[in-house]
């Protein structure tokens, strides 16, 4: 069930079981150049992140080499919104009747997540009015989040799995992780005067524990939506742009951005057309954490500022007093 | 023991036409408070997703924290390095510095949507290292308590010989004083370790609280984001420090009808163009190192801010303070000290919201009435327990003369 593909983009030539762990190792088409540079540029990235992991000592989590994720291929998406009604369903949030998520007037405003629609679709024209890209949009889970980087009590954390998951148990309700996204996907349920939580979609632990689908993803009619391994879904996100090179812009949005994202999109136009905001390769945690470690290692800074003062203090006053 | 309220004719009374209007404010911001309790953050506030943190984070808890860095800043000049002259300054400082923090306090409380969570930050089982607020947050804590300890010497002083304690409980008079002449002899042995304590704890959150911002990346305009951000927080709370002295220690002349310390300001305001110096040197460097500068000249919101920011909260008292004759005035003090003090303001408002834009940009932010009078009932209260404190506790050297 894993990397569930959707045979009329594939290429028969690509289709390997399993699908190769990464995409430097598949390098064998006329697409040598991106690859080279897909290499160069996870080189960087790990060069950076060893660097980084030197100055921050042992605070770098370890991610599941199979850890799962979404590709979303916006040139499928039809905006029917079922998973908007499937997202509402599994998390008990207020919901409709399935046919009422046909009415298209929805569509007509541009909407976000909230703590009460985790997911939404809209719509984004195009100069052929016939032909409009459907964003989906929910909680990227970023691989390096800065929403949990940012927390101060672990309520938001990366899970090796994949997810980012939040706990409303730890939480204090701070809002610093609503700051730190930046994507601003994380929703606040202000209403609430004693117990209000940070809402974003959780990838659906509880179904995909039982081995199921997420629900958005079981839900989709035309598959637009594929779950698997991150690795293999960055892979075929690949292979369908250099199977269909007409039919995409070669740009994998969430394989960098950020640091990089579970969701991965594939889209077939600019996605700073289709409202994705341009992220540079490392997370912004990335560089707060290496301020924070860089100045807090080992509290050599604040011990030896303390040492300081009492020999300033020491000086001074038997400099007073000598005289 | 008793507080006696006059204890003497020449002392001046709590209550004036000014402390009744600072206290109707109090009293509103009060109710609004409760109203936030009550009702939730959604029913008092207009903060939104695009827009997590307002008003109260911006101003209770950015610039608080910031105006309250007198406390340390003058500890560190008089008893670290030891300049006897300006001693008389240390304890209006402490007690601004005690008092903010505590607001501070209060005014985070107020915002977290789990304030009953809040003891989380103290386990270390929830201990997240990575996040600069859990830094922030400890630092703070420590510090409050830091602060706590180094004003009780002055309750000592107080209350040592002068325990009058209401008739039936009058048998421990002695005990008690005993007691605190104890806490007093044992608190000057380890003051010097809580006074470096605190300065080291401030050096490290008021720097952190700019690191705070970093994360949010794309979302704060260029001309303030930048990895410096704790640099410059750190340079300006030392320089907003010296200025809240100044301002603080000229309007408790005026209020109390006292001399001005003239001499003794001017001299502390030297510190002040010194590190706006600094500032602006590190601040031009930034700017053209990243090629932020670009933005100053476009004419936006952003660089008008900015311009004003700079020009009205770092240029003009750094004229101001760099004329010796202008120096020596209380009007030149006064004037260079509230730029010095608004110019931090401005720059912790755009830090914090003015020049943060929501990466969706369909929300826009501007506080309710409730979440202006918690604020204003905040700043009401702070400057109603100075008063009080004031007139009840040996702080302000030359009131204690006026009573003598
Ligand atoms: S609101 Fe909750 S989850 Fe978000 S940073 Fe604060 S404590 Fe963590
Ligand atoms: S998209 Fe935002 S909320 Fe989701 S993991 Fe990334 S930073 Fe956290």
């Amino acid at each position: 069930m894993l990397a569930r593909q959707v045979t009329k983009l594939s290429c028969d030539s690509a289709r390997r079981e399993p699908a190769p762990r990464t995409a430097a190792s598949s390098d064998q088409s006329g697409c040598a150049l991106s690859r080279r540079d897909f290499v160069k540029i996870s080189g960087v990235c790990a060069a950076s992140l060893a660097t980084a992991g030197v100055v921050k000592g042992s605070e770098k989590q370890a991610l599941d080499p199979d850890r799962k994720g979404v590709l979303v291929d916006l040139t499928v998406c039809i905006g029917c919104r079922r998973c908007e009604w499937a997202c509402n369903d599994e998390n008990g949030l207020p919901n409709g009747e399935l046919h009422e998520f046909d009415d298209r007037s929805v569509l007509e405003s541009k909407r976000r997540p909230t703590s009460t629609q985790l997911t939404v679709i809209n719509r984004v024209l195009s100069d052929d009015p016939a032909k409009p890209t459907f964003v989906k949009s929910q909680c990227m889970h970023c691989e390096h989040p800065a929403c949990a980087s940012a927390c101060l009590v672990g309520a938001m954390r990366k899970t090796p799995s994949g997810p980012v998951i939040y706990d409303a148990s730890r939480c204090i309700g701070c809002r610093y992780c609503m700051v730190a996204c930046p994507y601003q996907f994380a929703a606040y349920e202000y209403e609430n005067a004693l117990t209000p939580q940070v809402k974003k979609c959780q990838l659906c632990p509880s179904r995909t524990s039982r081995g199921e689908l997420p629900a958005c993803v079981a839900m989709c009619p035309v598959e637009a939506l594929t779950y698997g391994r991150r690795d293999e879904l960055l892979a075929l996100a690949h292979e369908r742009i250099q199977c269909n090179p007409d039919r995409y812009v070669d740009h994998v949005y969430g394989e960098h951005e950020g640091g990089g994202t579970s969701w991965l999109y594939l889209a077939d136009r600019p996605f700073a057309e289709l409202g994705f905001p341009a992220l540079g390769p490392s997370s912004p945690a990335q560089l707060t954490e290496t301020i924070q470690h860089g100045i807090f290692k080992g509290f050599a800074a604040p011990v030896m500022l303390f040492g300081l003062l009492g020999a300033i203090g020491k000086l001074s006053h038997s400099a007073k007093v000598t005289p | 023991m008793t507080l006696q309220l006059s204890i003497s004719q020449n002392r001046p009374r709590f209550f004036t036409r000014g402390v009744w209007v600072v206290s109707a404010i109090a009293m509103v911001g009060m109710l609004a408070l409760a109203a936030r309790f009550v009702l939730g953050l959604g029913a008092v506030t207009n903060l939104s997703n695009g827009y997590p943190w307002g008003l109260w984070i911006a101003i209770d808890v950015a610039c608080g924290v910031a105006l309250a860095a007198g406390g340390f800043t003058t500890a560190f000049v008089a008893h670290l390095t030891n300049r006897e002259e300006f001693h008389p300054l240390v304890r209006p400082a402490l007690l601004t510095a005690m008092i903010g923090y505590t607001f501070v306090a209060l005014g985070v409380m107020t915002d977290l949507g789990r304030f009953w969570a809040m003891w989380h930050v103290m386990l270390p089982q929830m201990w997240q290292g990575n996040s600069v607020l859990f830094e922030v947050a400890i630092c703070v804590m420590t510090y409050v308590t830091v602060l706590y300890i180094e004003f009780l010497p002055i309750v000592c002083e107080r209350f040592i010989g002068r325990a009058h304690l209401p008739e039936p409980l009058a048998f421990l008079n002695r005990p008690v004083d005993r007691l605190l002449r104890l806490l007093d002899a044992g608190l000057a042995r380890v003051m010097t370790i809580f006074i470096i304590l605190g300065v080291v704890l401030s050096c490290m959150h008021q720097s952190s609280l700019g690191t705070l911002m970093v994360i949010a990346g794309a979302k704060l305009h260029p001309l303030w984001q930048t990895p410096m951000l704790p640099m410059f927080f750190l340079l300006s709370a030392f320089a907003v420090g010296f200025a809240m002295v100044i301002f603080e220690s000229l309007l408790a002349s005026r209020s109390f009808r006292l001399e001005p310390e003239k001499a003794i300001l001017a001299k502390l305001a030297r510190f002040i163009p010194v590190l706006l110096g600094i500032y602006t040197i590190a601040k031009v460097i930034d700017l053209l190192n990243r090629g932020a500068y670009v933005y100053l000249f476009d004419g936006s919101v952003a660089s008008l801010l900015f311009v004003i920011e700079f020009g009205m909260g770092v240029a003009l008292p750094f004229a101001i303070l760099m004329n010796d004759r202008w120096r020596h005035t209380p009007r030149g003090l006064l004037t260079a000290a509230s730029l010095v003090i608004l110019g931090v303001v401005m720059n912790r408002l755009d830090v914090f919201l003015l020049a943060y834009t929501p990466t969706i940009q369909s929300d826009s932010y501007f506080p309710a009435f409730t979440e202006f009078a918690v604020t204003a009932g905040f700043i009401a209260m702070i400057v109603l327990i100075y008063r009080f404190i004031v007139l009840n506790f040996p702080v302000i050297e030359r009131l204690e003369e006026v009573q003598a």
